[in-house]
C-alpha cells in the first residue's frame, strides 16, 4: 500500500483536507460567493445580527463578516504558507549544516535555536514586528522567523539519522560529494518528516499571525485579516458577539484542519510504518 | 592538482595477479570518549591499535574475530571513511594515508566496499538503477556507459535488467546484496572489502552470495579483503586468514595454518567454539570453553590483551605485549607467548 | 520411541497475521510433540515459522494483527488455546518458561536483576518470603555462572553484558523448575565464544531442572550440538521431523538437504558450494502444493509438487518428511555431489 492509499483511508486527514479545499476555493472565488465588498465602509448597516442578506452580520463599520472571512482567507492562508516557506528556507539549511558538519557549527546553530525555543513563539514574532514594523511582508518574516528554530532541530535530528546510514556511508566510498550526499542521500530521506512539521506548522504560522493582528500589529486595515477582525470584534464581544465568534471559528477550523492533516500524512509516510510492511 | 594526478596513476596501474595491491602498516585507529558539557575527552577506545597486513592482487585475506575486535573499523579506516589515528595504509604501493578527497576520489574507482546491512546499505529513495550507477554519475562516466553498464551490472550479478526500475524494498535480503555487488563492481574495481557481507542472510542465500563472490573474483582478478565472524564461510572464501581480539592481531596465515594448526589460544578457542552442524561430533570435540567477557576496548589489559581470558596465561603476558612472529617453527605468525600447536585441532586436515 | 504419554502436543496449529499487504500465513498446519526432558530443535530460515509457532502456544503474538486460526495444543489435559489470560499467565514461567534472543529488551532496565528473578518466584509463590526468594536468587545466579553472584543480585541490566544478561534470563526462566523450556534464538545475539558458554549454562540448567526444550535455531550446528530430534520448517509448514542424527545423515526433504549441503564447511574447504536457487517464498501468496516446489530440483515438471500439499509420512521409524518423492533423494544428492565436485552423503543411511 502506497502512501496516497494510506492517506486516503484516514478519516481525519481527509476531513482535514476536504476542509483546506473549501477554504481555498472560496479564497479563491471569493468575489463570487458573495455580492458585498470586504471593504467598503456602510455605516447605516453597522452592528447588523446574522440575517438572510448578512449571513454572518456585519461589523461596526457595516461590513459583511462573512465576506471579509472570505476575502481574509486570502491573506491568513497566504502569510500562514509564506511564512512556512520562509522558516524552512532558512531552518532547513541550518539544521543540515548543523547536523552534517557538526562540531562548533553545530554548537553554534544549536545554541541559537536554543533561545529562540525559549521564547513563545508570538512573543518572538512580537519583537521581530516591533523592529520591522507592521505590513504584509514583515508579518510573513516575523512569523516565518519565529518558526525557524523548529526546522532547525527537525532537521538536524532527521540528518544525524540519516547520516549513520549504510547507504551514506556506500555513497562516501564511491566518492561522493557532500552536496550530491546531502541531496541525493539525506535531504531525500529526510522529506517525510519535513513535509508533516511543515504542514502542522501552517497551523501554528496562522495562529501566530492572527494573534499579531489581533493585537493591531499585522497586516494594516482595511485589509480583512481573521485576527485583526478578531481584535475589532473585541469591543463588541458583550453586545455583539457575532463580530469575533465567526473569524474566530474561522482560524480554529483553519488550524484544526492542518493539524488533522498533518496527522494523518505522518501516518502516511512515516517510514518506521513502511519498515513493519517490508 | 598534480597530487590528485598522481593519485589517478596509482589508480590506474594494474596490478598482475600475486603483486601486492594493499598493506596496512601499524595502522591504529583510536576513538576519543567525551563526557561532560564542554565535551571533554575522558578516555580512548583502540579500537584498532597496531595492526599490520598486506593482501595482493586476486588474493583473498579473510579477518576474523569477536564484536568489538576492530575488524570492521579496520575495512572503515582502509576505506578512509574513518581517520586513522597512526600508521600507514599503502594501496599498489603508494602511502594514502594522507591522502586529500580529491586525491582518494581516483582510488576509491579501484577500492570499493560491500557493506553487512543489505537494508540500510541501499538509499531507500532511489530506483536499482540510479543506485548501481551512482558511482558512474559520480565519476563522470554515465554519459559514455550508463544505462548499458548497469544493465550489465544486473546481469553479472545474477539480477535481470528490468530490475532497474525497482526500488530495493521490493526485493529480498539477498537480492538486495547482489545489488550492492554491482555497485561495488561499477567502476571495475581490483580491490574490494567485504565487511560482513553475507551474515545478514539466511543460510540457503548464503550460499548463492558466496558463491557468486567466488566467480566474480575469478572473472575479474578481484582482491577482497573478507571480514566475517562466521568462521565457516572466511575458511571457504579465504586464502590466508587473520584473526583478530581486542584491537589487535592475534594469528595470520593461510587458511591450512589457522584452521588445521593454529597456535594462538585464541584461535584455538574461537574454532573450538563454532558448533558443527555434525550430530556426531557432540562430545568428540575437545571444546575450549573461554571464561569471561571480552574487556573493554577503552581499558584492554597490559601485555597480552586475551591474557584475561586465557588459560596460558603467566606474569611475563602482563608485562609483556607479544609480538606477532612466527615462533618454534610453526611457519606462521602468532602473537602469543607460549604458541604451539593444540593437541586435537578441529580440521581434521583433508586435503583440498 | 518411548512409550510414555508425550508432554505437550501441538496439532493442526495455523497461525495468520493481517498486513496491509495482504493476510501473511505465518503457520500453516503445524504439529508436534514434545517429551519429557527431550530437547527438540526446530530449524528454519527467516519466514519459516519457527519462531512464530512456538510463540502462539502461550498467545505471545500480537492479536490484532495475529490470529490463530485453528489448531490445539494440549499440555497436561488441557488445551493451551482455550486458556484465558490469566490462566496462560499462571502458566508462563512456572510450567512453560522462555528464553528469548535478545536480553536486554525481555529484562525490565530500571529493575535490579536479582529482584526480577526473585519476582519471578514470588508471582506464582505467594508464601516466598523476600529473604527466602533472594536467597535462591542468588544461588540461581550461582547456577548459571554468574560471578560474584550477590554483587550482580543488585545490579541493573545495563551493567551486564550480553552474555551475563543471558544468563540471567536462564536463571529467571529455570527459577520455578518448569517441566518445559522454551529457548527462541537464545545465542544469536552474541559472539561465538561466548555463545559456548551460554549453551553450555542452558543445557546445565535444563538438565537440573530436569525440563524438556525446545530449542528454536536457524543454526544447523546448534541443533547438531544439543537437540535430541529436530524439526525443520519452511514457508511456515514442517517438512521433516526425526531424530537429529538421521535426519542430519539421512535427509529425507530436498530442502533439508539443501540447507544442509550449502552450509560451508569449517573442517573441510569446498570449490563450490551447493546451493538452494531462488527466494523464499512469499507468505501472503505462497506458492500452492508444496511450498518448496520452486526452488526444489526433485520436482522436475512433476505435476503433484505442484497441487498438492505433501503430507507429512513416516520414511524410516520416527523419521518423518513432506515430500512426494523421497525414494529420488539418494540420486538427487549424488546428482549434486557429482555436480560441484564433493560428496555429500554423510555416512550411514
Amino acid at each position: 500500500m502506497d502512501s496516497w492509499a494510506r492517506f486516503r483511508t484516514h478519516k481525519p486527514a481527509m476531513l482535514g483536507a476536504a476542509i483546506l479545499v473549501l477554504y481555498t476555493l472560496l479564497a479563491i472565488f471569493a468575489p463570487w460567493v458573495t455580492p458585498h465588498d470586504p471593504v467598503q465602509q456602510q455605516l447605516v448597516q453597522s452592528l447588523q445580527t446574522p440575517s438572510a442578506e448578512f449571513w454572518l452580520g456585519t461589523d461596526h463599520l457595516g461590513r459583511d463578516v462573512l465576506t471579509r472571512i472570505l476575502y481574509g482567507t486570502r491573506i491568513s492562508l497566504f502569510i500562514g504558507i509564506a511564512a512556512v516557506v520562509v522558516g524552512m528556507g532558512i531552518g532547513i539549511p541550518l539544521g543540515v549544516v548543523s547536523g552534517f558538519y557538526g562540531r562548533a557549527t553545530d554548537m553554534v546553530i544549536q545554541r541559537i535555536a536554543d533561545i529562540m525555543f525559549s521564547f513563545p513563539s508570538i512573543l518572538l514574532a512580537l519583537a521581530l514586528v516591533a523592529v520591522l514594523g507592521v505590513g504584509l511582508n514583515n508579518v510573513i518574516i516575523a512569523v516565518g522567523v519565529a518558526i525557524i528554530p523548529i526546522f532547525i532541530r527537525l532537521v538536524r535530528g532527521q540528518v544525524l539519522a540519516v547520516r549513520e546510514e549504510a547507504y551514506v556511508d556506500a555513497a562516501r566510498a564511491i566518492g561522493a560529494s557532500d552536496l550530491r550526499i546531502l541531496v541525493r542521500h539525506v535531504l531525500a530521506n529526510s522529506w517525510a518528516p519535513i513535509i508533516v512539521q511543515a504542514t502542522i506548522s501552517i497551523g501554528i504560522t496562522i495562529l501566530v499571525a492572527a494573534g499579531l493582528g489581533f493585537l493591531g500589529l499585522g497586516v494594516p486595515s482595511p485589509t480583512p485579516e481573521w485576527g485583526a477582525m478578531l481584535g475589532e470584534g473585541r469591543n463588541y464581544i458583550y453586545s455583539h458577539p457575532h463580530m469575533s465568534t465567526f473569524p474566530g471559528l474561522a482560524i480554529f477550523l483553519a488550524v484544526i484542519a492542518f493539524n488533522l492533516m498533518g496527522d494523518g500524512l505522518r501516518d502516511a509516510l512515516d517510514p518506521r510504518l513502511r519498515a513493519l510492511e517490508a | 592538482m598534480s597530487g590528485v594526478a598522481a593519485a589517478e596513476e596509482v589508480a590506474n596501474v594494474r596490478l598482475e595477479r600475486g603483486q601486492e595491491i594493499l598493506r596496512v602498516e601499524d595502522l591504529k585507529t583510536h576513538f576519543p570518549i567525551r563526557s561532560g558539557l564542554l565535551r571533554r575527552q575522558v578516555g580512548t577506545v583502540q579500537a584498532v591499535d597496531g595492526v599490520s597486513f598486506s593482501l595482493a592482487a586476486g588474493e583473498t585475506l579473510g579477518l576474523v574475530g569477536e564484536s568489538g575486535c576492530g575488524k570492521s573499523t579496520i575495512a572503515r579506516t582502509v576505506m578512509r571513511l574513518t581517520e586513522p589515528t597512526d600508521g600507514r595504509i599503502l594501496f599498489k604501493g603508494e602511502d594514502i594515508t594522507g591522502f586529500s578527497r580529491s586525491q582518494m576520489r581516483p582510488i576509491r574507482q579501484q577500492m570499493q566496499i560491500i557493506f553487512q546491512d543489505p537494508y540500510s546499505s541501499l538509499n531507500p529513495r532511489m530506483s536499482v538503477e540510479d543506485i548501481v550507477g551512482e558511482p558512474l554519475r559520480v565519476h563522470d562516466m554515465w554519459k559514455e556507459q550508463g544505462h548499458a553498464r548497469v544493465a550489465e551490472l544486473l546481469d553479472i550479478v545474477g539480477l535481470s535488467p528490468e530490475h532497474g526500475k525497482r526500488f530495493p524494498h521490493e526485493f529480498s535480503g539477498g537480492q538486495r546484496q547482489r545489488i550492492g555487488v554491482a555497485r561495488a563492481l561499477a567502476l571495475n574495481p581490483q580491490l574490494i572489502i567485504l565487511d560482513e557481507p553475507v551474515s545478514a542472510l539466511d543460510v540457503s542465500i548464503q550460499a548463492q552470495i558466496v558463491n557468486l563472490l567466488k566467480r566474480l573474483q575469478d572473472e575479474f582478478d578481484l582482491a577482497y579483503l573478507f571480514i566475517a565472524h562466521d568462521l565457516s564461510v572466511v575458511r571457504h572464501i579465504s586464502d590466508r586468514v587473520a584473526v583478530m581480539y581486542l584491537g589487535k592481531m592475534a594469528e595470520i596465515g593461510d587458511h591450512h595454518d589457522i584452521y588445521e594448526r593454529p597456535t594462538h589460544p585464541y584461535t584455538q578457542a574461537l574454532l573450538s567454539a563454532v558448533p558443527l552442524p555434525d550430530p556426531d561430533a557432540r562430545g568428540q570435540r575437545g571444546r575450549i570453553v573461554l571464561e569471561g567477557d571480552v574487556p573493554s576496548p577503552s581499558n584492554p589489559p597490559s601485555g597480552c590483551r586475551f591474557r584475561t581470558r586465557c588459560w596460558k596465561a603467566e606474569d611475563r603476558c602482563a608485562e609483556e605485549v607479544p609480538e606477532l612472529i612466527d615462533r618454534f617453527g610453526h611457519g606462521h605468525p602468532s602473537a602469543c607467548h607460549f604458541a604451539e600447536l593444540a593437541p586435537d585441532s578441529v580440521g581434521s586436515g583433508d586435503a583440498d | 520411541m518411548s512409550a510414555t504419554e508425550p508432554l505437550l502436543e501441538v496439532d493442526g496449529l495455523s497461525v495468520e497475521f493481517d498486513t496491509p499487504e495482504g493476510v501473511v500465513k505465518a503457520v500453516r498446519d503445524v504439529s508436534w510433540n514434545l517429551m519429557p526432558g527431550e530437547t527438540l530443535g526446530i530449524v528454519g530460515e527467516s519466514g519459516s515459522g519457527k519462531s512464530v509457532s512456538v510463540m502462539s502456544l502461550m498467545k505471545l503474538i500480537p492479536t490484532p494483527p495475529g490470529r490463530i486460526v485453528a489448531g490445539e495444543v494440549r499440555f497436561r489435559d488441557r488445551d493451551l488455546l482455550k486458556l484465558s489470560r490469566f490462566q496462560l499467565r499462571k502458566l508462563r514461567g512456572k510450567d512453560l518458561a522462555m528464553v528469548f534472543q535478545d536480553p536486554m529488551s525481555s529484562l525490565n532496565p530500571v529493575q535490579t536483576v536479582g529482584r526480577q528473578i526473585a519476582e519471578a518466584m514470588t508471582v506464582h509463590d505467594s508464601k516466598l518470603s523476600d529473604n527466602e526468594a533472594r536467597r535462591r536468587s542468588i544461588e540461581l545466579l550461582e547456577v548459571v555462572g554468574v560471578p560474584q553472584a550477590d554483587v550482580r543480585f543488585k545490579q541493573y541490566p545495563h551493567q551486564f553484558s550480553g552474555g551475563m544478561r543471558q544468563r540471567a534470563m536462564i536463571a529467571m526462566a529455570i527459577a520455578n523448575r518448569p517441566p518445559i523450556l522454551i529457548a527462541d534464538e537464545p545465542t544469536t545475539a552474541l559472539d561465538v565464544t561466548i555463545q559456548a558458554q551460554v549453551m553450555e549454562v542452558l543445557k546445565d540448567a535444563q538438565k537440573k531442572a530436569g525440563a524438556a526444550m525446545v530449542l528454536i535455531t536457524h543454526d544447523l550446528g546448534l541443533i547438531a550440538e544439543m537437540a535430541d530430534r529436530v524439526i525443520v520448517m519452511y514457508g511456515g509448514r514442517v517438512v521433516e521431523v526425526g531424530d537429529v542424527r538421521t535426519v542430519f545423515h539421512n535427509p529425507q526433504h530436498p530442502y533439508t538437504f539443501g540447507l544442509m549441503a550449502s552450509l560451508p564447511r569449517l573442517d573441510t574447504q569446498t570449490e563450490t558450494l551447493p546451493t538452494i536457487p531462488g527466494q523464499p517464498p512469499s507468505l501472503i501468496t505462497p506458492p500452492t502444493g508444496c511450498a518448496f516446489h520452486p526452488r526444489c530440483r526433485l520436482k522436475r515438471d512433476r505435476l503433484d509438487c505442484e497441487q498438492d500439499v505433501p503430507p507429512l509420512r513416516e520414511v524410516t521409524t520416527e523419521h518423518f518428511s513432506a515430500c512426494h518423492h523421497t525414494d529420488e533423494m539418494d540420486q538427487l544428492i549424488e546428482e549434486v555431489s557429482a555436480e560441484v565436485g564433493t560428496d555429500l552423503t554423510r555416512g550411514e543411511s
